[in-house]
């Protein structure tokens, strides 16, 4: 048995839900250039600095859309996460005018061997 | 300079040699009448030696040693000596013979010593005095008339003599405490230094003023005043060469006691190898535990059961191939698969066991005699109910009931010899006294404490032989290694260097003690 890890690179597409007055996606962020990158259980190396998924939320925007918890965004609508402070991070996030968020995030998987899966 | 600054070693030892050889006789007669339970631990050494008769070999052996001619002659354990009861006397005599030799040789040397410094002493401090009087008996008339200067000079001289014997006094008169065996160097070449430095003031004096009978009498006063002011430097020497120069420690000693491997380490400076023996034997008396011989036999008994183990054979003939012998004997002594560890352990744990019980029976038993005795205050003492009782009785009319707990403790943990009756009654009583609580009574004989702490007799350890490599008049040096033998043990004491220490600084401003906050916040969007 032979275990890889690789990352890839997804795109998601969130549809922000409306709560009253707040538009939400539904997940929670950590990291950012002013924060301690040592202390995130996500990042492979623990000098990254960047913007990590810590949390999702059951049957919010976020998972509906696909995104998993330990996905790192490297960017939202175009503009660059991977460089930013956590709060630069959230207002990206939290724009009261779009409605819409479209997520680059990069994503490690563990897999087994393809050479297994094909002789069972 | 002074009476008792010794040109030899001629300090007494903590026995005293001319009331200790007599006293040591005396004893050494009781020792051969009446053997003690010393005697009785070495006799039941030679007991397990002797009785299994599963080894009829060695205990034929130890009889048969002196056959010879015996296949295995080599294996009679040489570690065991007691076999007999006649190596005990033996011991005491070696004993009394030692005290007998040297109490009366080194009495001599001592006061030889003694008269010397005392004689040089003297001449040196009449000296400046003859200087200034001899003119005047001599040659009175033909004296320049020296008026104020003089008498002031006069009063000069008188004080700085005065100053020098109260300097002297302080510094050279002491009880002289340790006989060394070799001469002190330093003060050798302080008496030497005065000798030749008075005899030349003497030499001028006798040749350039008595002799042409010099008139100019402020001249010789001022002559003399040169020359106790000479005497008060040497005096300064004396004290920065005797006592000043070894106060700053420079080395680090380490003393090991041979039987039972307890070691302390103590500071010391510049001092000469005999010196330092001295310093260490001071401190052994109070640091130390006392040496108690009762401790010993367990490790002793070990020893001799692993020897006697294991017997080699020697099948091809005597006197082939001795040393590959002994050596294949200890390989296969290492190898066997002994279970002593096992006892050990586990009578260790025993013993552990039994003196905790028993010390808390003692402790009880202590702490409940003690409250049966009330202090009486001044003003109680006159209307008190029943006898009064002073310490002493105090102490008898509650000992009974603690004796036997302390007589069983001691037992235990082999103490009994050093604490008699008469002492416990004594030290029971000093406690009452000065109102001691009944773990301060404790205190002493729930621990060993220091040899100083009991009587003489109990010490094992009066006269101690230095061993050394080098010289024991040279300095300590890094690396040095001596030893200090008495009878029954020795003290290993082992010379290092404090190492030199490079000390540098570090300014770090107060101001500069900034910190900042790592965070890791997790927003929900």
């Amino acid at each position: 048995n032979y275990f890889i890890f690789f990352s890839f690179q997804q795109r998601i597409e969130i549809h922000k839900l409306r709560q009253g007055d707040n538009l939400i996606l539904g997940f929670s962020i950590g990291g950012g250039i002013d924060q301690d990158p040592a202390q995130n259980p996500f990042s492979e190396d623990k000098t990254d600095k960047g913007i990590y998924v810590t949390r999702v939320t059951e049957g919010g925007p976020a998972e509906v859309a696909g995104l998993q918890i330990g996905d790192k965004i490297m960017q939202v609508n175009g503009w660059d996460m991977t460089m930013v402070t956590h709060d630069q991070a959230r207002k990206r996030l939290t724009k009261r005018n779009e409605e819409v968020v479209r997520l680059l995030v990069t994503r490690q998987s563990l897999q087994k061997a393809v050479q297994q899966s094909m002789m069972s | 300079m002074s009476a008792a600054m010794d040109t030899e070693s001629t300090y007494s030892g903590y026995s005293h040699y001319s009331g200790h050889s007599k006293k040591a006789h005396r004893q050494g007669r009781d020792r051969h009448k009446s053997p003690r339970s010393k005697d009785g631990s070495r006799s039941e050494k030679s007991v397990t030696i002797q009785t299994p008769p599963a080894e009829p070999l060695l205990g034929n052996d130890a009889s048969r040693a002196e056959e010879g001619q015996d296949d295995n002659w080599g294996e009679t354990t040489t570690a065991i000596t007691g076999t007999s009861e006649h190596s005990i006397s033996q011991e005491d005599i070696a004993r009394i013979s030692k005290d007998l030799e040297d109490s009366v040789g080194l009495d001599c040397k001592r006061y030889l010593g003694l008269t010397v410094a005392a004689v040089l002493g003297l001449l040196v401090f009449l000296t400046p005095i003859a200087f200034i009087l001899l003119p005047q008996i001599l040659w009175r008339d033909d004296l320049e008339p020296c008026g104020t200067v003089c008498e002031g000079l006069f009063i000069s001289v008188a004080f700085k003599l005065l100053i020098l014997l109260i300097g002297t006094w302080a510094l050279f008169f002491r009880q002289p405490k340790a006989d060394i065996p070799r001469v002190f160097v330093f003060r050798a070449l302080l008496l030497v230094l005065i000798f030749l430095f008075v005899f030349s003031y003497w030499l001028f004096y006798g040749v350039r003023i008595l002799d042409s009978k010099d008139t100019n009498y402020q001249g010789i006063v001022q002559y003399a005043v040169s020359l106790v002011d000479a005497l008060l430097f040497i005096h300064y020497l004396a004290i920065v060469l005797l006592e000043l120069r070894q106060l700053q420690p420079m080395f680090t000693v380490k003393v090991v006691r041979s039987t039972d491997g307890e070691s302390r380490y103590y500071s010391l400076g510049h001092l000469s190898i005999q010196r330092a023996a001295l310093v260490v034997l001071e401190n052994y008396y109070k640091d130390f535990t006392v040496y108690n011989p009762a401790l010993l036999t367990a490790s002793k008994s070990r020893a001799a059961k692993h020897m006697a183990g294991l017997k080699v054979y020697n099948v091809d003939g005597p006197g082939n191939n001795a040393s590959g012998q002994s050596r294949a004997m200890i390989a296969a002594a290492a190898r066997r698969r002994d279970s002593s560890h096992n006892e050990l352990y586990y009578e260790e744990a025993d013993h552990e066991r039994r003196v905790k019980k028993r010390r808390a029976r003692l402790v009880v038993a202590v702490e409940e005699a003690f409250t049966h005795i009330k202090r009486l205050q001044a003003e109680e003492q006159q209307k008190a109910p029943g006898e009064m009782m002073d310490p002493r009785e105090a102490a008898q009319a509650i000992f009974p009931s603690m004796a036997r707990a302390l007589q069983k403790y001691l037992r235990t943990t082999r103490q009994q010899q050093y604490h008699s009756m008469e002492s416990i009654l004594q030290h029971l009583s000093f406690c009452i006294t000065n109102n001691m609580t009944p773990k301060a009574f404790l205190e002493r004989y729930l621990n060993p404490g220091p040899t100083l702490q009991y009587d003489r007799d109990r010490w094992f350890s009066k006269q101690w032989t230095l061993v050394s490599e080098e010289a024991v008049t040279s300095g300590l040096q890094d690396g040095i290694v001596f030893v200090l033998k008495c009878l029954d043990f020795s003290l290993v004491v082992n010379v290092k260097k404090i190492p030199f220490i490079k000390l540098s600084e570090e300014f770090i401003d107060p101001k500069s003690h900034k910190f900042i906050l790592r965070l890791q916040s997790e927003t929900s969007v």
